[in-house]
């Protein structure tokens, strides 16, 4: 395959960047998105011209490092699946496939398609866990018993893997999806039921100060979102932000 | 006279890690606010053991090259974790684990060590169920079990194909609420460059900030090196694209000693190689051999018909299929352990039965589980009679319940369907067992400096058993190095802050900005991955499932000359100053360059077939390995010395007080 792409090139944050054009060839539909992006930056390092820089890392979809925006949808055209999943056999010989960052204003570029998604990690720190120390002195696993349809909605909430397509796909750049797993997987389950007042109140206030815009329940972000987490999670944040609101 | 100290405890096997906890120095809350410690990799072992540093009230500084801890690569393992719980009721106990892990590693690991692992695993599941990870459960409310390999009970822990996230986002929570606390600092994007020593002793790390390019230096009391293994070294494997040997390597040359680098493990059930331009390879969770049948024609013509495409495998009769792991193996069939089973497909394969185009593939097929589940779930819930069509239905169902994301991901990577046509798969490299030298403390033999988790040798011997990586990463940052740092940290409760400004220092930012710009002045014609493939081929070719004398020599003096070709020849494109890319990959590859050549000269002094090190000249009849315990019982530490083939080797007998060396036999 034959394929022309059209790329962000940014040199940092400062700079204004804009779109380059480059062909590439010989790509196989068996070979995966990012493998092709290797095949160019190989290209280009022959020609003595910095690669384009993205962010990768496990290539199996579940580190969440990869982000791009392609041809308008994060993550490309494929649906529950991160861009390093995405193979070539999705796209035919003689197209063009437009590759931005993801953009919102909380995700500042670093360069070129990586982007600064470390306003996600603050929100975790703000409430992102239960309190228990790791001194080990808990008590047996199986003392309490966990309905397995809440263990299961809370793992299902937990497989969020933090890439950040659930912002870029939403119109208001909202970070509720993203926020809403973390809080779902601890309100689902007992040991998490005694901070979950504290808890959403403080990621929610942190998630706006980085400056995510708000819910507007476009519903985007679960269809883009590679692992498939639910609305219904948004759902649950509202409804513990509303109890812990009246009842704190 | 050996200079390696193991500092196993006296006593009864049962009773060292108690009497050890008992009787090791201690530090005092006051005391540990003034104390600091750098954590290089935020995994299941760094992340654990950083957290449970901060809480115990030192000042923790994590280091980590990806954008945040909640990547590092323990995100990705997929099948469980282990632990002697003992909630089925099939004879499980500490001792059983313990049996197993060092049977499994083909009696090349440290007794002491691997009990104690045994013993602190049950707390592990206890303190992660605490933490809200979301294990698995069955309907009554408890958690469930599932086996792998090489054991003969249910002992794993599982949150469907996706623990090792699960368990990494319970230690990355844990962190969070140090952080949160102002306990962790955390350094993202940031890649330790080399260790620092002072007076002897490990006093910090220089790093650098892979945004800005900035060489940054940083102090502490002790630091621990948790940043993985390095099966990078062979290009293509199941790790992320970053992983890297940087942080190991740069110890063992300020004098931490590397031991067993030659133990590596070729998982059996990966995704094959499709074509030479890929970048990675993708596991299949060792869980699918719970209910998947490996298989390959039984005849040389029907193979060659597949790879031709004129046949498809399900065309092929039952008798015509040789289920080869049941044949060879009947007491554990498909439930080998890892190295056996690879070996195995390779001698398939090798044999001319493969069965992809390439002839580098075997099927792992779920048609009897799905049979078999279906007509169970018909059963149960009340149709007694059912027709076929819905025995697949229903058992399609159950299988996906239990493997759908790992069948999702197989569809997508391969455009095959696993319920309907058997996947196909071949070993890859996977997990390093060897590592830095640790004593019992998980102190390496630069004072002050420590490894946990895949760093460092101590655990899994010569192969290691499936659900036992995340087992010891944990076991290694929440259990282990919380109460034997201390012991160390104890006579530094005078020394106040390490400054930054000491000649140590500032040579050592000297040289690691040296090294950056002769990489720079190379300015050669290829690039860094040009490098990389080659290396990755010479290992897969002549270091990899199976070993002999003249491959090994071969691939030393091929890995020395293509070292010498990169430091000439390599192509950096860009500045130092900024996010670079190529300059990242291209100092991590200088360093498994180095690797691989005493991972070779280990290969080739270990006269011996064990574990996961498989040489031609020494195996049986019927082809198994053939350990040498008279003349290789123990672990081989190198020293550096300059060249990677000059190394010093120093050995650790090994002593087996608890457990008799027998033969591994599976069959």
């Amino acid at each position: 395959m034959k394929l022309k792409l059209k790329v962000w090139r940014q040199e940092d944050a400062q700079d204004k960047g804009g779109f380059k054009n480059y062909d590439v060839d010989g790509i196989d539909g068996d070979m995966s998105f990012l493998e092709m992006l290797d095949v160019l930056n190989n290209n280009l390092v022959n020609e003595g011209i910095d690669p384009v820089e993205f962010d990768h890392d496990c290539r199996e979809g579940i580190c969440g490092s990869c982000s791009l925006q392609i041809n308008g949808e994060p993550h490309g055209p494929d649906r529950r699946i991160t861009t390093c999943q995405l193979h070539m056999r999705k796209f035919k010989d003689g197209d063009e496939i437009v590759i931005e960052p993801f953009r919102a204003t909380a995700f500042p570029v670093i360069k070129d398609l990586v982007i600064d998604r470390s306003a996600f990690d603050r929100i975790q720190h703000a409430g992102g866990y239960i309190s228990v120390n790791t001194s080990g002195n808990t008590q047996d696993a199986n003392s309490i018993p966990i309905d397995k349809q809440d263990a299961d909605d809370s793992f299902y909430a937990a497989t969020c893997i933090g890439c950040g397509a659930c912002v870029a796909a939403c119109k208001n750049a909202s970070a509720m999806l993203f926020t809403s797993a973390k809080v779902s997987q601890f309100a689902l389950l007992p040991q998490g039921k005694i901070e979950a007042h504290e808890r959403v109140l403080e990621m929610v206030h942190q998630m706006d100060k980085e400056g995510f815009g708000n819910c507007t329940n476009t519903g985007a972000c679960e269809i883009e979102c590679p692992k498939g987490i639910s609305l219904e999670n948004i759902a649950r944040l509202n409804r513990e932000y509303l109890s812990a609101s009246v009842f704190s | 006279m050996s200079v390696l100290e193991s500092k196993i405890p006296e006593g009864p096997i049962e009773k060292k890690w108690t009497k050890h906890k008992n009787e090791i120095n201690l530090v005092n809350p006051a005391n540990k606010r003034n104390i600091d410690i750098i954590v290089v990799g935020t995994g299941l072992a760094g992340g654990s053991a950083a957290a449970s540093f901060a809480e115990l009230g030192y000042n923790v500084k994590t280091f980590c090259y990806q954008d945040s801890p909640r990547r590092a690569h323990s995100i990705a393992a997929q099948g469980g974790i282990n632990a002697s719980k003992n909630y089925q009721g099939d004879g499980d106990s500490d001792y059983r684990l313990f049996y197993d892990t060092v049977k499994g590693g083909d009696y090349r690991s440290r007794e002491a060590n691997v009990y104690r692992l045994a013993e602190v695993s049950s707390n592990i599941i206890d303190q992660c169920v605490a933490q809200g990870v979301p294990f698995a459960r069955e309907y009554g409310g408890l958690l469930d079990n599932r086996s792998f390999g090489g054991v003969l009970v249910s002992r794993t822990f599982y949150a469907k194909g996706q623990t090792g996230q699960q368990l990494l986002l319970g230690a990355y929570s844990a962190m969070n609420r140090q952080i949160n606390r102002g306990k962790i600092q955390s350094f993202n994007r940031h890649e330790m460059m080399d260790l620092v020593l002072v007076d002897g002793k490990a006093r910090g790390i220089i790093a650098r900030d892979l945004v800005s390019g900035e060489i940054e230096r940083h102090s502490a009391h002790a630091v621990v090196l948790a940043s993985g293994g390095y099966g990078n070294v062979f290009y293509l494997s199941t790790n992320a694209m970053g992983s890297n040997v940087m942080a190991a390597w740069r110890a063992h040359k300020k004098g931490a000693f590397f031991a067993n680098p030659c133990f590596t493990q070729i998982h059996p059930t990966c995704i094959p190689v499709s074509g030479d331009l890929q970048s990675k390879l993708t596991l299949m969770s060792e869980s699918l051999r719970n209910d998947g049948r490996i298989w390959v024609p039984k005849h040389e013509k029907d193979a060659k018909a597949i790879r031709e495409g004129k046949l498809k495998p399900t065309e092929i009769a039952e008798e015509d299929r040789d289920y080869y792991l049941e044949r060879r193996y009947p007491a554990f069939g498909n439930l080998v352990p890892r190295d056996v089973a690879s070996r195995a497909a390779k001698e398939r394969c090798d044999e001319g039965y493969g069965v992809n185009k390439t002839g580098q593939a075997v099927y792992l097929d779920f048609k009897a589980a799905i049979e078999r589940y279906g007509k169970e779930k018909a059963f149960t819930s009340g149709h007694k009679n059912p027709s076929k069509e819905e025995i697949i239905k229903l058992g399609e169902q159950v299988v996906e319940s239990k493997y759908g994301n790992l069948f999702e991901m197989y569809e997508k990577i391969t455009d095959q369907n696993p319920y309907k046509t058997p996947m196909m798969i071949f070993p890859a490299v996977h997990y390093t067992m060897g590592g830095l030298w640790v004593d019992y403390n998980l102190m390496t033999t630069i004072p002050g400096c420590y490894a946990a988790g895949e760093a460092n040798f101590s655990d899994h011997g010569a192969n290691r058993l499936g659900a036992s990586a995340l087992m010891q990463g944990l076991a290694d940052g929440y259990f282990v190095l919380p109460y034997t740092i201390g012991d160390y940290l104890a006579d530094d409760i005078r020394t106040g802050t390490i400054s930054t400004e000491t000649e140590e220092f500032v040579t050592a930012e000297k040289e690691v900005k040296e090294r950056i710009q002769r990489l720079f002045d190379a300015k050669g014609k290829n690039p860094v991955d040009y490098y990389h493939k080659k290396l990755g081929r010479i290992m897969w070719d002549k270091c990899g499932m199976s070993r002999n004398e003249k491959e090994l020599r071969e691939a030393m003096e091929e890995i020395k000359e293509l070292r010498e070709d990169f430091w000439k020849n390599v192509r950096i494109t860009g500045k130092a100053e900024t996010k670079n890319a190529e300059l990242e990959k291209a100092g991590r590859v200088a360093d498994f360059l180095e690797l691989g050549e005493l991972f070779a000269k280990d290969a080739l002094e270990r006269n011996e077939s064990c574990g996961g090190h498989f040489r031609e000249e020494y195996q049986t009849e019927d082809g198994e390995a053939l350990r040498d315990d008279e003349n290789f019982k123990f672990v081989s530490a190198w020293e550096y010395v300059g060249n990677p083939r000059d190394a010093k080797l120093h050995k650790e007998q090994l002593e087996f007080e608890n457990i008799e060396l027998k033969t591994r036999s599976y069959k």
